[in-house]
């Protein structure tokens, strides 16, 4: 069996962060990545992050996976990719499943930086070709070139509907609308003022009644929702579209968490399970960390941050201090109340609360 | 509404620009509405003209007075919510940020668009170009259009 100090399971901001923090204080460390490369959403992100310099702020999230990555180049890491973590278990022991097998990797520590995964819409004909997750969407135009539909509608104006949104003009598909259930807009203003002066009409309390197509998409039906989200009959409003772009939102991954039996909650403001975990990062299983999305849903730049504390605290209670720790943990901790001030940070306040985490 | 629609009022958009006097010289005018916890447009004005502080999420607010107009800040806001406005000889100068493709070339006339994304009564004038490894692949487009236009433009449509 594989034997690491820590093991860090998911490559995305969260994991990568945490990787390098821990490999900094000294540990041999070991870092699962389901997909073929690093970086996890970040390498589909072709926007400019916002934040501030220590997230790197006015950087492009696919030039943020480089630097994450280049930042790894150390003989204590050793990186699997196409590497899923199928087990979790009690004695610190994950099984992995690569290239059609199975193996076991046993370590002092687990960082979960498993990330998030998409929610979807139920509505008539969610399963016709053409209806994509947003996801889907960034990884076919910006991974693999691929343009997704020429009409799109996006559903949801959280910033990743926006954003997608963006893209998808900047790779000539035609934005037909977008359309958000809430009564106003859920992302940024700035995401939306940019959609809108291209033209783009972004539709409040509105939703997708039902999907039409002969074996695959060719036009949505609307519906109205009241202050109550429920249908007003009549309203319903047929766009024509050859591709239907969900961003309704995001869930932890928490099934590794959940198998091993860590206390969790379902805190809504989170965006569904979370693992309930100490200041130091630490679920309720000892020498087990989860960071990043897997413990509510925010933006990349705080999974960097919360990332490397993850990395930091993990190596600190397997004895392995870092140079910085003192200068870094003051550092972090002020980074992530700075990013969650303000009314964008509201909700995600309000979340961790729940779980017990206070920011004032 | 702002919230609903994503375009600022007439008020609100006069609200971020200075005095015309004062746009005889080129000015940073920054869109930014709400607080995001963002600041790149502050570290990056090397004339200090653009302050946000510690908390981030506070909305950024420029001095005129240190402002010399350089477009440095144009290209560091991930909202591409900044532009620089002047006026001259009856016209209203515009430098904006611009991602999509084909970009604009010098000399061409496009279509003027404003924050609703409607085709403006008069076209605007395409008068540089300029893409820098700095600016890390958000164009700055100098564009040109008549006074009155002000503070309807916001971007260039298609080229005419």
């Amino acid at each position: 069996m594989i034997e690491k100090d820590l093991v860090v399971i998911g490559g995305g901001p969260a994991g990568l962060s945490a990787c390098k923090v821990a490999l900094d204080a000294g540990m041999k460390v070991a870092v699962f990545e389901r997909s073929f490369l690093l970086g996890g959403q970040l390498v589909k992100q072709t926007h400019k992050f916002f934040g501030s310099e220590s997230q790197y702020a006015r950087t492009r999230g696919i030039d943020i996976a480089k630097i994450l990555i280049d930042e790894l180049d150390n003989t204590d890491l050793e990186v699997f990719l196409n590497a899923t973590v199928v087990g979790l278990y009690k004695d610190n022991v994950i099984t992995v499943y690569q290239d059609s097998k199975y193996f076991k990797v046993k370590a002092k520590s687990i960082i979960i930086a498993t990330g998030a995964s998409e929610k979807f819409l139920a509505f008539e004909n969610n399963d016709l070709p053409g209806i994509y997750g947003a996801g889907a969407v960034q990884t076919l135009m910006n991974i693999h070139g691929v343009l997704p539909g020429k009409e799109v509608v996006m559903v949801g104006s959280g910033n990743i509907g926006l954003i997608v949104s963006y893209q998808l003009i900047q790779a000539g598909a035609k934005v037909k609308t977008l359309i958000e259930a809430a009564g106003k807009i859920g992302g940024y203003q700035v995401h939306a003022s940019k959609l809108k002066r291209l033209g783009v009409d972004i539709i409040t309390n509105t939703t997708v009644k039902k999907a039409v197509g002969d074996g695959k998409l060719e036009k949505i039906i609307t519906v109205k929702l009241d202050d109550s989200w429920n249908e007003i009959p009549g309203s319903e409003e047929d766009i024509t579209c050859d591709a239907l772009c969900i961003s309704v939102g995001l869930s932890p991954m928490h099934m590794l968490l959940s198998m091993v039996e860590a206390n969790m909650a379902y805190v809504g403001e989170l965006g569904g399970l979370v693992p309930i975990k100490s200041c130091d990062y630490e679920t309720s299983l000892a020498h087990v960390y989860a960071c990043g999305d897997v413990t509510g849903i925010e933006e990349a730049s705080s999974a960097m941050v919360e990332g490397k504390i993850a990395g930091l605290m993990a190596a600190k209670h397997a004895g392995f201090i870092h140079p910085d720790y003192e200068k870094l943990e003051n550092e972090l901790n002020n980074q992530l109340c700075i990013l969650r001030q303000g009314p964008c940070g509201e909700k995600i306040r309000c979340g961790l609360k729940k779980v017990g985490e206070v920011y004032d | 509404m702002i919230e609903k629609t994503g375009v600022a009022t007439i008020e609100m958009i006069k609200s971020k620009f200075p005095k015309k006097e004062v746009l005889t010289r080129p000015k940073a005018i920054i869109e930014c509405y709400t607080e995001i916890p963002c600041n790149p447009c502050s570290t990056s004005c090397p004339f200090d003209a653009i302050y946000i502080g510690n908390d981030i999420n506070q909305i950024p607010r420029i001095d005129f007075d240190k402002c010399t107009g350089c477009s440095s800040c144009i290209t560091a806001c991930p909202g591409l919510a900044i532009m620089v406005a002047m006026i001259k000889d009856g016209k209203a100068y515009f430098k904006i940020p611009y991602e999509l493709l084909p970009l604009p070339v010098r000399g061409e006339k496009w279509t003027a668009l404003n924050r609703y994304g409607e085709v403006l009564d008069k076209p605007c004038f395409i008068e540089n170009v300029m893409v820098t490894k700095k600016n890390d692949r958000t164009a700055i487009v100098t564009v040109s259009i008549e006074q009155p236009y002000l503070y309807d433009f916001v971007t260039v449509g298609k080229k005419l």
